[in-house]
């Protein structure tokens, strides 16, 4: 068993894998990264990725092009991303019920679409949709064993890298990357300070819905090349989890991503040898969940930590005081 | 004085009801509109999801089974609403329950009216065990609830089926199905010749049990100020924390109990190919009942209505059964969003001043 994993560990295939799997992760965890940050939680991203991965598969069988596609999924993934703010930021709805609604909307109302449309509930291969292209990099792909993983994925791999550049230099390089994280952090400060929280909150939901259009695009137009029902498989619940282990930064999502990718890759490979797919498929949820829970009480004691430190040295400093006082 | 007291009365119950009612006439009417943009033959559709439980004495009984599991989920949600927190983890409970009940419906021998109790008890207890869990990581470690019970369903949705797979497994039988159930475990129909069982009786008994526990007992009442103001209820010398986890516990319970009931009521084996999902019915079911539970029958009536209705519609027609979750959907939005039920309370403050002068003059 041992040898087997560590067998497939080293192997170029598994990487190509694990990044082919992490990529959509990432993509909606940057999104809820993004959101987070402004103080919002994105609970639809799950609901956004399905309806762009309906979306782009009808519209680019429809029009016989898969970019059309992918734009129609964007524009409807960014739909729900402004729904979501609708009911939450304009109607004072509670955002995370929302957002669970949304999702249900989705998960129905995909298949409610699929079946009004073609007549069948699983599956969209009824429907001749497009796959979107893989790109070999040039120098790259002659380097052994980097070339055979880097190179050759799906172009929206690389979208995803570049996404997360993007969304870094949104948060940390940018005046609304700052106003983004005041939003989030003081929203009384932010208000004071000419910000218009509502605004802000918008602009970052629609960053996230392009992310999750991306995402859900490539599920059902690259990583598979059909629409399933229920295609998303719990990702955009998982990105909720992911950003926290994220630590709200770009490239921490990264790591978060992997956690889950690399797992989803090592299932992937297990199954294929015929091992229990059923506990296999529960491992990349399972190693979210105890990433998301380690690092949620890291950060609480060190903030503990933190407090007490603060007090402490307070706490001297008015004991120098008295002793002062009396010592006169 | 009195007026007053009415005043206040009416204001806190009635616009509530107003805006559950507005929400429920919203959906259907949502819902027939669905219809007329996909149907070929909208008005037979509307008529099969409108009057579907009149028109076959069938589809009646079949509501009151159907609300059979989303009572108890809705129950379940109740009490996890009632301290405001979010964890939708009675999923996990419900489908584990019924993998234990079918475990125990399958591989125990015990007499008749013994072994469904038997079952019920032992689902019950190891639902209530996943329910602490996402309750445990929030108060241990703050992991968000709704967060965490949501990858638990994952994985214990996961779990469940994999035991069904390699221990409870029918191999004679080509679709997924588990061992059929011994005689003993299956509970009896209310009305012979059809489907309605005894688990109906056993869920309207959890809804009194539930109400007193909520309304009428010293442990109730903990939850309630818990979840109404924490700070308070600790001030107060309640002990959050334990009031917390069996409260978790108890959702969890009935959530699981839910499961070994549906087993042993509606089943002849295991033969969920999927998660039914009754958590999230549980959700809307809890919201409409507004976290009370005397109100979780008559919002699992309209909700399983709703789902009967969709039903037989999709079967004599052509629009998928999956409409009913947008109908769901909106429901929870109406019902979630502040802003429309202040104005329904405002309408209803207008009125009653409006009122209330004219009494004057």
């Amino acid at each position: 068993m041992i040898h087997f994993i560590a067998g497939v560990v080293s192997s170029s295939n598994y990487w190509f894998i694990v990044l082919r799997s992490t990529a959509p992760i990432l993509l909606v965890t940057l999104g809820a990264v993004i959101t987070a940050q402004a103080g919002i939680m994105n609970m639809a991203l799950e609901g956004s990725m399905l309806w762009a991965a309906l979306v782009g598969v009808i519209v680019s069988a429809a029009t016989g092009s898969v970019w059309l596609g992918l734009l129609a999924g964007i524009a409807a993934s960014v739909m729900v991303a402004l729904v979501l703010g609708f009911f939450a930021l304009k109607l004072d709805a509670n955002a995370v019920l929302s957002g669970v609604a949304l999702n249900l909307v989705a998960t129905g109302g995909t298949v409610f679409v699929l079946f009004a449309l073609t007549g069948d509930k699983g599956i969209s291969s009824s429907l001749p949709s497009k796959v979107l292209p893989t790109l070999t990099i040039p120098l790259i792909k002659d380097i052994p064993w980097i070339g055979k993983v880097v190179s050759g994925q799906n172009i929206i791999v690389y979208i995803a890298a570049i996404s997360v550049v993007a969304i870094d230099f949104i948060l940390r390089r940018f005046t609304v990357g700052r106003r983004i994280k005041a939003t989030g952090e003081n929203l009384d400060a932010a208000k004071a300070a000419g910000i218009d929280p509502i605004k802000i909150k918008f602009f970052t939901l629609v960053i996230s819905g392009i992310l999750a259009g991306f995402a859900g695009c490539f599920l059902s137009m690259g990583y598979t090349s059909n629409f399933t029902s229920g295609i998303a498989a719990g990702r955009g619940y998982v990105a909720n989890a992911a950003q926290v282990v994220a630590g709200g930064t770009a490239v921490g999502s990264i790591f978060a991503a992997l956690l889950f990718g690399l797992t989803d890759a090592m299932a992937t490979y297990l199954q294929n040898i015929g091992m229990m797919p059923e506990l296999i498929q529960a491992l990349p949820y399972a190693v979210t969940i105890l990433g998301f829970v380690v690092v949620t009480w890291v950060r609480d004691r060190r903030e503990n930590e933190r407090k007490r430190k603060l007090f402490a040295s307070a706490a001297t400093k008015s004991a120098t005081k008295k002793e002062k006082l009396h010592g006169v | 004085m009195s007026n007053i007291k009415k005043f206040f009365v009416d204001r806190e119950s009635l616009a509530p009801a107003l805006v559950t009612l507005f929400a429920a006439i919203f959906s259907l009417l949502a819902g027939v509109v669905l219809i007329f943009i996909v149907s070929k033959d909208p008005v037979q559709s509307t008529k099969n999801f409108l009057l579907a439980p009149f028109l076959r004495s069938y589809n009646l009984y079949y509501l009151l089974i159907v609300m059979v599991p989303i009572t108890f989920t809705g129950l379940a949600l109740c009490v996890v609403y009632q301290l405001r927190y979010m964890s939708l983890i009675v999923d996990a409970s419900l489908y584990t329950g019924a993998v234990v009940a079918t475990a125990i419906g399958t591989l125990v021998s015990l007499p008749a009216g013994i072994h469904p109790a038997v079952a019920m008890i032992a689902s019950g207890i190891v639902g209530g065990l996943i329910g602490l869990l996402p309750a445990i990581l929030k108060i241990r470690w703050r992991a968000n609830e709704l967060v965490s019970s949501l990858m638990l369903n994952y994985v214990f949705y996961f779990l469940g089926s994999f035991v069904i797979l390699y221990y409870l497994r029918d191999r004679s039988q080509t679709i997924l199905s588990s061992m059929p159930f011994k005689q003993t475990f299956l509970l009896p129909r209310l009305i012979p010749n059809t489907q309605l069982h005894a688990g109906f009786l056993i869920a309207a008994g959890f809804v009194v049990l539930v109400s007193i526990f909520l309304y009428r007992t010293r442990w109730g009442y903990e939850i309630r100020i818990t979840g109404a103001n924490p700070r308070f209820a600790m001030y107060a010398g309640i002990p959050v924390t334990s009031v917390i986890l069996y409260a978790h516990f108890i959702s969890g319970f009935l959530g699981g109990v839910g499961g070994a009931v549906e087993m042993s009521g509606l089943y002849r084996s295991f033969i969920w190919q999927m998660d039914p999902s009754y958590a999230w019915d549980g959700v809307i079911v809890a919201m409409l009942a507004r976290r009370n539970p005397k109100f979780v029958p008559l919002s699992a009536a309209f909700f399983a209505y709703l789902r009967v209705g969709a039903d037989f519609m999709s079967r004599r027609g052509d629009v998928a059964f999956e409409f009913i979750t947008l109908l769901q959907g909106m429901i929870i939005l109406i019902l979630a969003s502040d802003k429309i039920v202040n104005y329904f309370k405002e309408r209803q403050l207008r009125k009653q001043i409006l009122k209330n002068q004219g009494g004057v003059r």
